[in-house]
């Protein structure tokens, strides 16, 4: 009898969640041909493979940022301020479906869905209350807004005026990333080309006015929950950075002017070392393409700085208190990555926005991490492990494979016309459907391990009175305004669009005149037009 | 006499933008043998009724993760009704917590299948109570 026949492996399918074939053991012999120096290199350091940062969490902690938003402003702001009084270290903004798709309150599309995602925004009078006793000058602030997002950026410039904070004191984080909305979440008003554009103008208008802003957070998270592998969200994502860079480039930008300032927004799913494998080979890419494709001379410019989510889509609606579980792995995994901030969702987010008692449990999963676990007492405490390295090279390569073929294309935008990666990630999501229904890709509580009799959790319900009231209030505030005052906005903002002149200044003062995001949408669907989207499944 | 093959709608109402599910079922619809005509993303209840109308077809499967699935399965059951069209079966899927769930059944809707959903679950249901009109 050989040793393998007394030794019988489980007949499980070892292989990470992308499919990369995962050996029994890993030695010094899987890492011959591996520098220490080439591909790790010190913390803070090109190619920053250890972290971005000399002494990472040995400095300063990450930030802890839950995303927030829902009802009326008001509602979203006492939310705020709850979390704050938590320990949470920076905000996070969700919007409601209107808000991203550019539709005021009062429109008939918004019909069921004011403040049900997310808040409810119309004009400059709703972010006021959002941030009332709020310190802009104090506080960072990541907004999850694509499409409007340059409202949503000269909304919060306008309210950081009005509080007498001064433009370069305002720090945070527009999610800002349409590219990765034709691929992945779908919101949108205009085609790929003018909505790049816009996301250029507030790229440049950022980096001279509002230095400590991040103009764009290029965001894997929505690539990778609508069904993507690990290894497409990092090559789609960087893809994406790419696609910006390169747009402003073109417009004569100096890209040690606007890189330091791009930021990065990854979902960390339930594969511990490929999660944190992702993490490390994103750094090692983004700065060697920064400063062999760009020519990048700042050191900043070539740091991958990334906000992290734990993965909705791996969060069941089937016991849920055992998300709790998989989100305290998952928020581990972005730690030994080395994340600069963390969202840690909360267990009942299957069933409805989260309540205050479930927050609670997400943000202290974070400290419980931070302050009892010890992970963050060294820098990159996984660094030299012969699977991980191994990992981290896999990941690597597969994705600088996908980014090769999307450069064949003549780059993402063309890529996204042809549908290639819509294609390839409805694919890898109904390959992984088709292996959970199989059970050959185990689920916990869904698909094993069931259990007959389950108990009610209790949930967040968002009250009707919510859209009544937020449709009355734009409809007073709107009907107070000269409207002759308000047509002039408008009219400079299509100028602006058409001419091509940056938008943002124009912006800036159209909402302090309680121009609404509805309005100012509408100029972007008249002067560039709808987006149609290829229908691929 | 031949009965012709199932025909089903897969939809996307609203503006929420959340299609892996939505493009999943239609997929699996499809390669167990029914005609799956699917929408893709933003449609209006009106656009889908039209839609389904149109193309003749037995079942309408709504997909909503955004919280407005109460008015939005409401508005196209209320459409079919006034279009003389309540033979078309509406059943869906998507974020719905348990009490809305009861009332959308109670209001007509057919099934709604929530996150953990096998795709055999969902056709095995439509193999067994949507039927093809004649």
């Amino acid at each position: 009898m050989t040793e393998r026949e007394r030794w019988p492996e489980r007949p499980a399918r070892f292989e990470t969640l992308s499919g990369i074939p995962i050996e029994p053991l890993y030695t010094p012999a899987s890492l011959r041909d591996w520098s220490h120096d080439e591909q790790l290199g010190r913390p803070g350091e090109y190619p920053f493979t250890r972290g971005v940062y000399p002494t990472m969490y040995r400095g300063r902690l990450w930030t802890m940022r839950m995303f927030a938003g829902f009802g009326r402003p008001e509602d979203t702001n006492a939310r705020f301020k709850y979390l704050l009084a938590q320990g949470q270290t920076g905000l996070s903004t969700a919007f409601d479906m209107p808000a991203l798709m550019g539709y005021d309150a009062d429109h008939p599309r918004a019909r069921g869905e004011v403040g049900k995602e997310g808040v409810s925004i119309s004009t400059l009078d709703d972010f006021e209350r959002l941030f009332a006793d709020i310190p802009l000058g104090d506080v960072t602030t990541s907004m999850t807004i694509n499409c409007t997002a340059s409202v949503a950026l000269a909304m919060y410039l306008a309210v950081a005026e009005k509080q007498g904070v001064a433009w370069e004191r305002v720090g945070g984080t527009m999610q800002n990333d349409m590219l990765k909305e034709f691929i992945a979440q779908k919101e949108w008003i205009c085609p790929p080309e003018p909505a790049v554009r816009i996301v250029v103008d507030m790229i440049e208008f950022t980096s001279k006015h509002v230095p400590r802003f991040n103009p764009v957070s290029i965001s894997g998270y929505h690539i990778r929950e609508a069904g993507a592998t690990a290894v497409q969200e990092l090559a789609f994502t960087l893809a994406d950075g790419l696609g910006y860079v390169e747009a402003a480039c073109a417009r004569g930008l100096d890209i040690d002017s606007f890189a330091p300032r791009l930021s990065f927004f990854f979902d960390i799913h339930n594969d511990f070392f490929e999660e944190i494998a992702k993490l490390r080979a994103a750094r090692r890419l983004w700065a060697r393409f920064m400063k062999e494709r760009f020519g990048a001379k700042k050191p900043e410019s070539m740091r991958l700085r990334t906000h992290t989510q734990t993965a909705g889509v791996s969060a069941t609606a089937q016991q849920p208190l055992n998300n709790i579980a998989r989100v305290a792995l998952q928020a581990l995994a972005a730690v030994l990555g080395g994340a600069q901030s963390l969202h840690t969702n909360s267990y009942d987010e299957t069933w409805a926005l989260p309540t205050e008692e479930a927050v609670t449990v997400a943000l202290r999963t974070q400290q419980i991490i931070a302050e009892e676990s010890g992970v963050a007492l060294t820098i990159d405490p996984l660094g030299g492990s012969y699977y991980l390295e191994t990992l981290t090279n896999q990941m690597e390569e597969a994705a600088h494979d996908y980014i090769r073929k999307i450069d064949a294309m003549g780059g993402i935008v063309r890529a996204i016309d042809a549908g290639y990666p819509q294609r390839e990630i409805a694919d890898a999501a109904y390959r992984c459907q088709l292996m959970e229904d199989r059970r050959d890709k185990i689920v916990v509580g869904v698909n094993k391990y069931l259990m007959p009799e389950e108990r009610p959790i209790n949930y967040l319900r968002i009250d009707a009175a919510v859209e009544r009231e937020q449709v009355e209030r734009v409809g007073r505030f709107k009907a107070a305004r000269d409207p002759a005052k308000v047509e002039r906005r408008l009219k400079q903002l299509a100028d602006a669009c058409r001419e091509p002149r940056n938008v943002m200044p124009v912006l800036v003062d159209a909402v302090k005149d309680y121009v609404s995001l509805g309005e100012i949408s509408d100029v972007y669907r008249r002067v560039f037009g709808l987006y149609r989207e290829p229908i691929i499944f | 006499m031949v009965e012709r093959s199932i025909r089903v709608v897969v939809a996307k109402p609203g503006l929420d933008g959340h299609d892996r599910g939505a493009k999943i079922v239609a997929r699996a619809l499809r390669d167990a043998g029914f005609e799956v005509i699917y929408t893709g993303l933003h449609q209006t209840p009106e656009q889908i009724v039209a839609t389904a109308i149109q193309e003749d077809a037995d079942a309408i499967g709504l997909s909503v993760l955004s919280g407005a699935h109460n008015y939005l399965f409401q508005r196209v059951l209320e459409l079919l009704a006034e279009h003389g069209a309540a033979d078309i079966a509406v059943f869906g899927g998507g974020i719905i917590p348990p009490e809305d769930i009861a009332a959308l059944k109670a209001m007509g809707v057919k099934e709604l299948f929530t996150p953990g959903t096998s795709t055999q679950d969902i056709v095995r249901f439509v193999r067994e109570h949507i039927r093809a009109a004649v």
